[in-house]
């Protein structure tokens, strides 16, 4: 046991940094820095950037354009990407639809869609929640007939309604789960689909969110045709192509780096702002405590992940406890958000969003935009499984209850 | 012991419930708070000739109904409910609270125009680098002869946007943050040299930045004593919190509510989700949260009249208010699921207000601080 790095992984380290520093998209820098909603083509700039260097899907087989970095090194390249605020890659396609089509799909899906995917040609989104179907995922109802076409193909015939697809405005596919027996157990008459978002029939409606957002949709699906080898494994086994993206949506879900980054933040915050005496208000008794808890529980879901990982390292793969790191991840992040809302006092109440990238200038800049923050944040504890949920994964999966 | 309302107190509450019922639902102020001015006149007008309401808190000497701070409570806790925005916090709890208690020979006439919905004010006390101190004040306020002159930047003013007066805090003499050497002074929001750049805030409420450039005042704009009008500022913004206290019980009041019907009608594993003990339990301690806000909320301002009594008690209904908007919010968007998150619902509109009631006036640390030593005494 030792915490150690090695003199290859700190070389490793400085690579990853120069890399960044001279690589590093400036009209990204920029758009980053006035805090407003990025284009689609500004989502990307980093995505491909990376793919031209071969280092945007470290965790992808070595064959198909993985890195084949150790859990150290993918631990360094997180660190060093959070640090230097780099945007983060869109995970769709990357890190939840790939794994489903390298371990399920067959060559020639793997080659028709794991290439756009890398090259981030291809916007990818998610087609799994339904109105009725959120926690409980396994009753949901959207319907896929198969049908022989006029052109002697076969189809399938997609009707139904997907939501919170995040920025499925800019989608050129969907992954989905439909219905193809509606007589099975719930689990046993799903099947994962494809979807060309262009095919006639698909609309997408925004969904505003709380703090003023455009980041979720509806998806309607009417009467959607779709090609029957766009199906990713066996008909009526979708759940399992479904479980095995959920485990990998959970695992990433830590965000300790992000969360470490974003505590630097809030101590700079602090360090600045001043408290009720006139002192800087990170030498207010109350809040650098608060300050120090957050560390210690950081340091806490670090090692578990750092466990976790090198677990899967030596072949166990990401079990039931990666729930531990989703739930203690996105209260983390929750936390950190409180609180630099709580540091700035009066200048979280501005609301400024539509006049971002116009000079005006209210209050403090590091101010801007984090109640909105602390709002948005709120879904962490719910999506990807809510918390609630992730506590019974560890209940009966981990303890046996 | 009796915490019984009068029938007038009653009436009170039936009457503000009845027309915010009629006026007010949350499609309808949606549409006020996301387009220009923010706020409706026409309700004002309302509150001041149909409800008259507007004179709640103000002895029937002065033309009002002769209530105090329980009045106040009562019609907080429905605007709470409602999300109301028009600036009753503003003017007649700390415009009213500040004429009222100053004794200022121009009281009587200024209270006579807030009652009758003519004058508008907003407190302007809070500065870039002040935090929650209110003697924190780099705003300044220098003899010119007879009268005053006034330089400085006051932060986050909610409802300046509405206004036709502002209550300016400021330094006349002393060092920064020294108890003595505050006064208050009643500006015109159009007096030359007072400029605004005004905003929405994230609870949808309106505010301005507010900057004072060499505005000169008379004598008669000095409300309270000159130097010595930090007790005044503290007793009214106590009062200030204990209604703020009463309108966070009407937003908790609607989370737990809302929050019960949701998860009565929400169905997943093909029951309702209020069926699992987990949710159950979750909304006990939102309710146990609430029960103890509205006991705090009736203890502050019962005793926010007795001066010796006053700080303790707001303070502490505070840190119990800050908690309960902490766990109640949040909680209420966690058992409505991806539905909390949106905008459409009026739940995340109830969760940003109480997000900004928990730092309102200070935060639960502030308050915390500032009972321990009333409670305790100075730390070694």
């Amino acid at each position: 046991m030792n915490l150690d790095f090695t003199p290859e992984e700190n070389a490793f380290r400085d690579e990853v940094r120069t890399f960044i520093k001279d690589n590093y998209p400036a009209e990204l820098r920029k758009a980053q820095d006035e805090g407003r909603a990025l284009t689609k083509e500004e989502y990307l700039l980093w995505h491909k950037v990376l793919a031209k260097k071969g280092w945007v899907a470290p965790s992808w087989p070595k064959e198909l354009g993985g890195t084949d970095w150790t859990p150290t090194q993918k631990y360094i390249w997180s660190e060093e990407t959070a640090r230097a605020d780099c945007l983060g890659l869109m995970p769709f396609g990357l890190s939840m639809l790939a794994p489903v089509l390298y371990t399920f799909g067959t060559d020639e899906q793997k080659k028709r869609f794991l290439p756009g995917i890398y090259n981030g040609e291809v916007w990818w989104c998610q087609g799994y929640s339904e109105p009725g179907a959120g926690s409980d995922l396994a009753s949901l109802k959207t319907r896929a007939e198969r049908v022989k076409g006029d052109d002697g193909k076969e189809y399938y015939i997609v009707n139904g309604q997907k939501t919170w697809t995040t920025l499925g405005q800019h989608a050129d596919w969907g992954f989905f789960l439909v219905r193809t027996d509606p007589d099975a157990k719930p689990q046993a008459g799903i099947s994962f689909l494809l979807i060309d978002m262009k095919t006639p029939g698909i609309t997408v409606r925004p969904i505003i969110t709380l703090e003023g957002g455009h980041e979720v949709n509806d998806v309607f699906l009417d009467n959607v045709k779709v090609p029957v080898e766009n199906r990713i494994f066996h008909e009526n086994q979708g759940w399992t192509c479904a479980k095995a993206l959920l485990a990998h949506e959970r695992s990433g879900i830590a965000g300790v780096a992000r969360s470490k980054r974003n505590l630097e933040k809030v101590r700079e915050i602090a360090g600045t702002e001043r408290s009720d005496t006139g002192s800087a208000l990170l030498a207010d008794a109350f809040f650098r405590r608060k300050v120090a808890e957050l560390e210690i529980d950081l340091s806490a879901l670090e090692f578990t992940e750092l466990r976790t990982l090198a677990g899967e390292s030596s072949g166990k793969g990401p079990g039931p406890e990666s729930s531990i790191l989703k739930i203690k991840g996105t209260e983390i992040q929750q936390r950190l958000q409180e609180l630099a809302l709580e540091a700035v006092s009066h200048y979280g109440a501005p609301f400024l969003r539509d006049l971002r990238g116009s000079n005006v200038s209210v209050g403090p800049d590091y101010a801007d935009g984090l109640a909105g923050e602390m709002f948005n944040g709120r879904k962490t504890s719910i999506y990807g499984g809510s918390n609630e949920i992730q506590r019974n994964i560890i209940a009966k999966a981990v303890l046996g209850l | 012991m009796d915490f019984s309302f009068t029938e007038e107190q009653s009436m009170l509450r039936d009457t503000v419930a009845s027309y915010l019922a009629d006026h007010y639902d949350f499609d309808k102020r949606r549409a006020v708070v996301t387009k220009e001015p923010g706020w409706r006149p026409e309700v004002w007008k309302a509150f001041a000739e149909e409800l008259g309401i507007l004179g709640a808190p103000f002895s029937e000497d002065l033309g009002g109904l002769g209530g105090g701070p329980i009045e106040n409570m009562i019609v907080m806790e429905e605007f709470g409910k409602a999300l109301v925005v028009e600036p009753y916090l503003g003017t007649v709890v700390i415009g009213g609270g500040f004429l009222k208690h100053s004794g200022h020979a121009g009281a009587a006439d200024l209270i006579g125009g807030i009652i009758g919905g003519q004058n508008i004010l907003a407190f302007a006390y809070a500065e870039p680098k002040g935090r929650y101190n209110l003697a924190a004040l780099e705003t300044t306020a220098k003899k010119d002869g007879a009268g005053w002159v006034l330089n400085g930047h006051k932060a986050v003013v909610i409802g300046a946007p509405f206004a036709t007066h502002l209550i300016v805090t400021a330094r006349t003499s002393g060092g920064p943050r020294d108890a003595g050497g505050i006064s208050v002074f009643l500006v015109e929001k159009g007096a030359k040299g007072v400029s605004t750049r005004d905003y929405p805030t994230v609870d949808g409420n309106r505010a301005s930045e507010v900057y004072l450039e060499n505005v000169s005042v008379g004598a008669d704009a000095l409300i309270g004593p000159a130097d010595g009008g930090l007790p005044l500022i503290e007793k009214v913004v106590d009062e200030a919190i204990a209604a703020t206290c009463a309108e966070a019980c009407g937003v908790l009041r609607k989370l737990h509510e809302g929050t019960l019907e949701y998860t009565k009608q929400r169905k997943q594993f093909g029951v309702p989700i209020s069926s699992f003990q987990v949710l159950q339990h979750r909304m006990v301690d939102m309710f146990i949260n609430l029960e103890q806000s509205i006991s705090m909320t009736y203890m502050a301002n019962i005793k926010v009249t007795d001066d010796a009594e006053r700080a303790k008690a707001v303070s502490a209904a505070k840190v119990q208010i800050g908690k309960a908007c902490k766990f109640v919010g949040q909680n209420a968007i966690q058992l409505h699921g991806g539905m909390g998150m949106t905008d459409e619902m009026a739940i995340g509109h109830y969760f940003k207000r109480a997000t900004m009631i928990e730092g309102a006036f200070g935060s639960v640390d502030h308050h915390l601080a500032r009972y321990e030593g009333l409670s305790l005494g100075q730390a070694a």
